[in-house]
Parts: C-alpha cells; structure tokens; sequence
C-alpha cells in the first residue's frame, strides 16, 4: 500500500544552512508519529517538504505518492502549522465552514469546532480570541475536512501546562478515530503520551527512528540523582554516563550502568544522600540522543 | 482510480461561493475599507460637484452629470486597487498565503473569489453614487446613458484589478497604503477627475493623455454625453493595453513570492 507521505533521501538546503541532510521515511495510513528535536533541527522542514510548502533540494516527497501540490493528495489532508494568520474579522463559525468547503467530505461544523472545544466562541470573531482559543481554533481548521491524515507543527507551542494537557486529549481522540497523526513537538512528554513511533531528527538528520518505549531502551535506560554538597564537574570525570547535570547541590546522570556508577561514586568516597535511581523517560532519552559529546 | 480521486476533491461551486462570501465579509468588516470606498466618492461629490451642477460644461452636459461620471471612475478604480492591494498585502504579512497554501483551496478560486468581491464593492459604490447625484445633484441622463455608465465603468475598472494585485504582491504589509495612495492619488488628479486638466501644469498636461486613468476617465465621460479627445474603441484599446501590461507586472510579482516563500 502507498505510504500516506514519504520522504526520499530528501535534502533542503536554504542558501547555505543545509537544514535537511538526506532524509528517507515512510509514514503509514494509521500511524500516530512524533518527530522530535531541537529548534532548528529540520522537523518544521520536514513538515513543508511533505505539504509541498518547500521543494526539496534534491530527493523527493510525496503525499499519497503524489506531489505534495497535487490537489487530490491535499484533499486528503489537514494541516496546523507554527505562525499562519487567519482573518481576523471571521466569525469562528464562518472560517469554519470556509474550511469544510474546501474538502468534499467535511464533518459537520458543529462537530469540528466541539472536537477544538470552541463550542461557547462560534458567534465570536477571531480577533477576539486568547491565543490558547485560537490555537484551538486552527485545529478545528485542520479537522474540519474530516482528514485521512493531520500534520500538526508544534501544536501546543507557547500553551500553560493544563492547556497543553487538554490539547493532547483532542489531538489523541482524532486519532482514536484510526486516522494518521504527524506531529512535531519539543514538548517530549507529548510524544510519550500520543505517538507509537517517534522519530528523532537531529541536525537535519534522522537519528533515531522507533517506539518511544524502544528509544527508551536503547539509550541511557535509567537517571541516577542524589544530592551532595560542593561536588564539581571534575568529581564526576570520567564515570560511565552519557550526560551529567549539577544544579545547587543536585546531580542527575543519565547511565546504562548505573551499578557501575554508584560503585565509584562511592570508591571516590562522594558523600551521597537523597539518592535515587529510576527509569528515564523520554526527555531524558532524547536529551542523550541529541548529546553530541555522547559517548555510551 | 481517476474517478475515485476526483470524488476526493471538493466541489468548485461551493468552494468559490463560501470563499467570495468570507473575502466580502473580510472588506466589509473593516470600516476602514469599506466606509471610504462607499462614501469617498459621494463626499467628493458633495463638495465639488453639487455647487455647480446644473452648469453646462458642453452643450446639453451639465457640471453635475460630468463629475458624476469623474467619480463613478475615480471610485471603482478605487475600490480594484485597494481591495486587492491592500488585502493581498496583509494576507501575506500575516502568512495567511501558507495556510491557504498548505489546504486544497486552487489558488485561482482564491483570486477569482478576490475578483468577484471587488466588482461587487465597485458595483455598491456605484449603487450609492448614482442616486445621491440623482437627488441632491440634480443629474438627469436617459436611462440608457446610466447603464452605459455602469456597464462601461465596471468593465473598463477590470486592468486596476490586475494593478492592485501587483501592489499587493511588491510591497509589504504597512507600506501598501502608502504606496497605493501615491499612485493612485496623482494619477487621478492628472486624469482630471477632479478638475479640468485645463488647469494642471504644463508638464503634467502633456503626460495626462497617457495615462490609464485618462483613458478611463474617456469612457466615462463619453457615457454621459461630453466630447472627449479619442474615440471610444481608442480608450478601450489603450485601456486593455494597459490591462495586459498590469496583469504581466502581477504575475511576475506573484511568481516571485512564490519561489521565495514556496521554494
């Protein structure tokens, strides 16, 4: 079956920022996929390659296995990017219904701005909504044409942490529906929680590519903390950790060998208290994977 | 499989429908646009036209006919400009072109929704114009001169469309108005729509034969009955010309955005 979009050994080169070195990925019908990295690292690229809002230099994108401009393949898609204008003298319930008569099969308007949670601002114009509201709004835009697949660039970007929490709940409820999810985040809990297959882009370059609980596994599986007093980074030289922090008198390292860790900690006779050893999550994950200086 | 794709894609009827009601919506909203284009031109004709009206200009054309004719040109053309002018400009400064961009909207429903909504703004301007010279103007034309009036102004104000569209595209956000109030401004004192060219300087009453807005102007007087320097195929060719000239001038405008922004 033809992927829903792809990139082939796709570059992107901006002048002389290369923000794309060569990256190849399939994304399937159903899938739910987090692409994750740092600012800059070649996600919201990635996203515009795949809409066909940027060419790429060399290699190719498709949409359905179409050109992403192809309309037929666009008719299938929904869309939320980072820093797009609406009108502003639109009643929500108008912009709405523009965008449910841009594909020919929308859901019903009502449903699409209750799915945003707007349903107490329909009558309202879009210069009177909070900044949260209009984020909200500009999902109820990508979903209103009831999408096979829905890209979503950094969609709870600048929200509270309760805001992006109730976010989540809708973006994951349209995915229940069996549709495809593509977003990008650097909101890492956001990945954990929504999408079965992260994609780590690093660099304009993929660096990991697998189920958040496999990236998990594969670096620093665990996070070593313990407070003690005038410890320096010269204290911590040398054990076998992919990324170490100091912060007042608290350490935190990131290690496959914990074990091993804590034996010298103790070997170099560290004064340790508060200690404790658990299983890192995928913030600590990505913060290893990203780690150039890494070397476990 | 042709035919299983096409039903993926969404009506064009519809689609232009909705879209020209949501660009109408967006000028009408904005007293800015929507108040000057209406009344600006009645103003004029209140302050300039009114006091002479019943003057005779030529034989059996009266002051008040020949200004109406002035500012059913001065603001048509007016509304062609700053309707796409300003609302492309605008649009693009609020990256509302790679939204649209990015849905399966056929970039040409949105210009033709764009086209549609200036002609009809252009057309309720007139439909405000015509009965205030009417009554407080005392205009009286044979019904047949009114419709040529309205026909030729509305068809003649479709090259400004394709200038306004081309301001929209080569300047920013904030600096449209100005430019557009630059261009326009002078051009449609040169034209003479406001006085007679009798009366502007030497210089400018030799550029004023070549203007666009002169050959506009031309139509519209000629509607009314008032001798005027070229036949009226003459005005309607150079006018096309000029039509042709701005169209190409937008479409390299737009051309260059897009392989900017979308490349």
């Amino acid at each position: 079956m033809t992927p829903a979009a792809q990139l082939i050994d796709a570059t992107k080169r901006y002048g002389n920022v290369e923000a794309l070195k060569g990256v190849s990925l399939d994304i399937e019908l159903g899938e739910v996929v987090a692409m994750l990295g740092p600012n800059g690292a070649g996600k919201t690229t990635s996203i515009s390659l795949l809409l066909g809002l940027r060419k790429p230099t060399s290699g190719k994108a498709l949409l359905f296995g179409l050109d992403p401009d192809n309309l037929d393949a666009r008719s299938r898609v929904g869309v939320m990017l980072q820093e797009s204008g609406i009108p502003a003298v639109l009643k929500v319930r108008e912009i709405v219904d523009l965008f449910r008569s841009y594909y020919a099969k929308p859901m019903a308007r009502d449903r699409a701005i209750a799915m945003a949670g707007l349903e107490e601002k329909a009558e309202a114009l879009v210069k009177e909504l909070s900044g949260g509201q209009r984020q909200r709004l500009y999902f109820a835009l990508a979903v209103c044409g009831d999408p096979e697949v829905l890209f979503l660039d950094e969609p709870t970007v600048g929200m509270d942490v309760e805001g992006r929490r109730s976010f989540i709940e809708r973006i994951a409820e349209f995915a229940r529906m069996g549709r495809t999810v593509v977003l990008t985040t650097h909101y890492l809990e956001e990945a954990d929680q929504l999408a079965r297959r992260v994609i780590v882009i690093d660099r304009g370059l993929v660096i990991a590519d697998a189920s958040p609980k496999e990236i998990k596994s594969r670096v620093a599986g665990k996070r070593v903390r313990f407070t003690a007093a005038g410890l320096t980074d010269a204290d911590l030289e040398g054990l076998p950790v992919t990324t170490s922090t100091i912060s007042d008198h608290t350490v935190q390292l990131l290690t496959n060998q914990p074990e091993a860790v804590l034996s010298e900690l103790f070997r170099r006779g560290i004064q340790v208290s508060d200690l404790e050893v658990s299983g890192a999550d995928l913030e600590d994950a990505f913060i290893s994977l990203t780690s150039h200086r890494a070397t476990s | 499989m042709s035919a299983v794709m096409a039903a993926r894609r969404a009506p064009v009827g519809p689609m232009l429908a909705r879209q020209t009601w949501a660009e109408f919506l967006k000028l009408w909203r904005v007293p800015a646009f929507s108040i000057t284009s209406l009344v600006l031109p009645v103003m004029f004709y209140a302050f300039i036209g009114i006091g002479q009206a019943s003057e005779e200009v030529s034989p059996h054309v009266t002051f008040g006919a020949y200004f109406l004719a002035s500012m059913a040109v001065y603001g048509v053309a007016n509304v062609m400009i700053f309707s796409f002018g300003i609302s492309v400009a605008t649009e693009r400064g609020m990256k509302m072109d790679v939204l649209m961009r990015a849905t399966p909207l056929p970039p040409y429903v949105y210009l033709l929704s764009k086209c549609i909504t200036a002609i009809v703004f252009a057309a309720l301007t007139l439909a405000v114009l015509f009965p205030f010279a009417y009554l407080a103007g005392g205009v009286r034309l044979d019904p047949s001169a009114w419709v040529t009036l309205a026909t030729r102004v509305l068809l003649g104000s479709l090259p400004f469309i394709a200038l306004g569209f081309a301001i929209g595209y080569l300047s920013g956000p904030n600096s449209a108005v100005a430019v557009i109030n630059l261009i326009y401004l002078p051009t449609a004192f040169a034209s003479g729509l406001f006085f007679p060219k009798q009366l502007l300087p030497d210089f400018i009453q030799r550029i004023s034969p070549y203007l666009p807005l002169h050959f506009f102007g031309q139509l519209g007087w000629d509607a009314i009955g008032a001798p005027t320097s070229e036949s009226v195929s003459t005005d309607w060719f150079y006018l096309a010309g000029y039509g042709v000239a701005f169209f190409v001038v937008a479409l390299w405008a737009y051309r260059r955005e897009e392989s900017r922004k979308f490349s």
